[in-house]
């Protein structure tokens, strides 16, 4: 029993290590601003951000519309305080260089925009998580779009630079750098749920009385749970910052949060790998893989037909209603992809084939 | 041990209990009769601060605990298995019962009583890795019950643990409550089924309409005339 969990953890140990040194490679060889380096690292960010919501919808139960308006907080946050000093004055062209007056390193700036989401989840937490399910993801989505519309309020602008976009603040042009703070984050998120926060985490999810008849503190948890997702969002926010060069407020809109919420409903609620997974998918379909599908292909003489400008999401929305309807609880549903698993599904399958040989003999 | 008087609960906009008063001694196992609506379950989550009473004390080795939150109960030894078993579906049985024992610190000694538990009921072992929600109703019963051991109690309040169970399971259900009895738990028990709560009680209490209007050791009232036409389909 225990060798085996020594042999699964060097396994996932060594597979770690080898997707580490892909990413070291992929950085040497990828092109910096080509497609593929660029749908990659947004795929990082994004799996960090899928993540964080599973831990909150999946794992908790709680039906949360917020995470945008938490990315907008790490990214705005991350801007704000990482912006060098001497940059300011054209930054803030039209609010007199802003208010902020210094600028700290970006690994302070990034544990800040983490910080400032999760104070925020605190505070709305309060009144928030008293309601539940569809009141609850109507209460978070309002307030992630009043965060958007007061991050654009002129008299902010000495802080958010009202309207305009935040800029030249340090950003990144690896690929091993997202992925590095993704994998620590996850790392983090999946500790936490197998500990038994993570398990009083499922249990609220599975029966709130239940839980509280074990004596779990239902509001204290339900809140732990929502500042830990949002404190990961605001990171993920701050990377998506740094992957994009600019901040600005009306890019986190709602659909922001959809888009979301589909790739965790795709890789299933409540199982980490399956939001990895899904993330990658989608991504890497609906801005690479499915590109052709935009552009007039000639064969010869014959135009292939229906291919033009748009087709790539008619396709791809079919592709999503396909997953849908026959994998209900998504690609994994709450099962984890894991070094373990697969030696079980092969032993399973090894033992099944020679009782089957056992049989004929 | 256990003390409730004058205990009086709103529930949904009614008086659901109006004024009880009843007594849990040490080692025993007390049980709450009556008919659908009589205010038993409420009486149990009360106790166990899940609703919170309008009026009244409740006691527990001497200490008041009205007003105490669910974990704070939980912390003090009263652990409730609540009505319809209400496990976690989609925790394995392993981790159901680790939730029970969430309030511990102690981890060396969680585990013995975990080895306990299984040793308490051998299906439960057997299956321990699968889905709480992939077990049959009685294994459920006994998930839960072992769910609520896990915490340790002094007092463990079971709200209507045959409730749905074909009658073989049931005595099942009821030799384990008396198992766990003759281990020292004291057994605070609601029940439909008064024919077998009657049996297995040492003493008993009538609920009728958020009032208790007859109370006897388990054998007086399994043989009073009222209680035999009212709850054991006997005519008088």
């Amino acid at each position: 029993m225990n060798k085996d969990k020594m042999i699964n953890g060097i396994i996932s140990a060594i597979l770690l290590a080898l997707l580490f040194g892909l990413v070291v490679l992929l950085d040497h060889t990828l092109p910096t601003t080509g497609i593929a380096m660029t749908v990659l690292q947004k795929c990082c960010i994004y799996s960090l951000v899928a993540v964080s919501m599973n831990l909150l919808n999946g794992f908790t139960g709680l039906f949360s519309l917020g995470q945008a308006g938490f990315m907008l907080l790490g990214a705005y946050t991350y801007g704000i305080l990482t912006i060098p000093v001497d940059a300011r004055p054209s930054v803030y062209q039209y609010f007199d260089g802003g208010i902020v007056q210094f600028s700290v390193p970006f690994w302070v700036g990034i544990l800040a925009a983490g910080c400032v989401a999760a104070l925020f989840a605190w505070l709305i937490g309060l009144p928030v998580l008293r309601l539940k399910s569809d009141y609850l993801a109507i209460a978070t989505l309002g307030f992630a779009e009043i965060l958007r519309a007061f991050c654009q309020w002129d008299k902010l602008g000495g802080l958010t630079n009202g309207s305009n976009m935040l800029r030249k603040y340090p950003s990144f042009n690896t690929l091993l750098f997202p992925f590095t703070v993704s994998v620590i984050c996850i790392a983090v998120i999946v500790l936490l749920i197998n500990s038994s926060y993570g398990r009083a985490f499922k249990a609220i999810r599975d029966d709130e009385v239940a839980a509280e008849a074990m004596g779990i503190n239902l509001a204290h948890h339900k809140r732990m749970s929502f500042c830990i997702s949002s404190f990961f969002a605001g990171i993920g926010g701050a990377l998506l910052a740094m992957f994009q060069t600019t901040v600005q407020a009306s890019a986190f809109k709602t659909n922001m949060t959809y888009e979301i919420l589909l790739v965790v409903v795709i890789g299933g609620l409540g199982s980490v790998t399956g939001s990895i997974i899904a993330t990658f998918l989608f991504y890497l379909c609906s801005e690479w893989w499915l590109r052709f599908l935009d552009s007039e292909i000639m064969i010869g003489a014959f135009k292939v037909p229906l291919l033009r400008p748009g087709f790539r999401k008619v396709v791809f929305s079919i592709v999503i209603m396909v997953i849908v309807l026959f994998a209900r609880k998504g690609i994994m549903g709450d099962r984890e992809f894991s070094v373990a698993a697969v030696r079980r599904w092969f032993g399973k399958h090894r033992s099944s084939g020679s009782e089957g040989k056992e049989e004929k003999a | 041990m256990l003390k409730v008087s004058g205990l009086k609960v709103n529930y949904g906009g009614i008086e659901a209990v109006k004024g009880i008063d009843f007594e849990v001694p040490e080692g025993s196992i007390v049980t709450l009769i009556g008919a659908n609506g009589a205010g038993k379950s409420t009486t149990l989550r009360s106790i166990a601060s899940l609703v919170k009473p309008t009026e009244g004390s409740i006691t527990f080795m001497g200490e008041d605990i009205t007003g105490l939150s669910t974990n704070e109960v939980v912390g003090k030894g009263i652990t409730l298995v609540p009505e319809g078993r209400k496990i976690f579906p989609d925790l394995t049985v392993t981790e159901n019962l680790k939730i029970g024992a969430y309030m511990r610190k102690d981890q060396a000694s969680v585990q013995k009583d975990l080895n306990w538990v299984f040793g308490l009921f051998p299906r439960l072992k057997e299956r321990h890795w699968q889905p709480g929600g992939t077990l049959s109703g009685g294994e459920q019963q006994m998930l839960a019950i072992g769910r609520a051991l896990m915490s340790k109690p002094k007092l463990i309040m079971m709200d209507e643990p045959s409730l749905g169970l074909a009658p073989i399971v049931v005595q099942g259900v009821f030799d384990i409550i008396e198992t766990i009895s003759q281990q020292g738990v004291t057994i605070l028990l609601v029940e439909q089924n008064a024919n077998m709560a009657l049996k297995a009680a040492d003493y008993g209490y009538v609920m009728e309409t958020g009032r208790i209007t007859m109370s006897g050791t388990g054998k007086e009232l399994a043989e009073n005339e009222d209680v035999k036409a009212a709850y054991l389909g006997k005519s008088k």
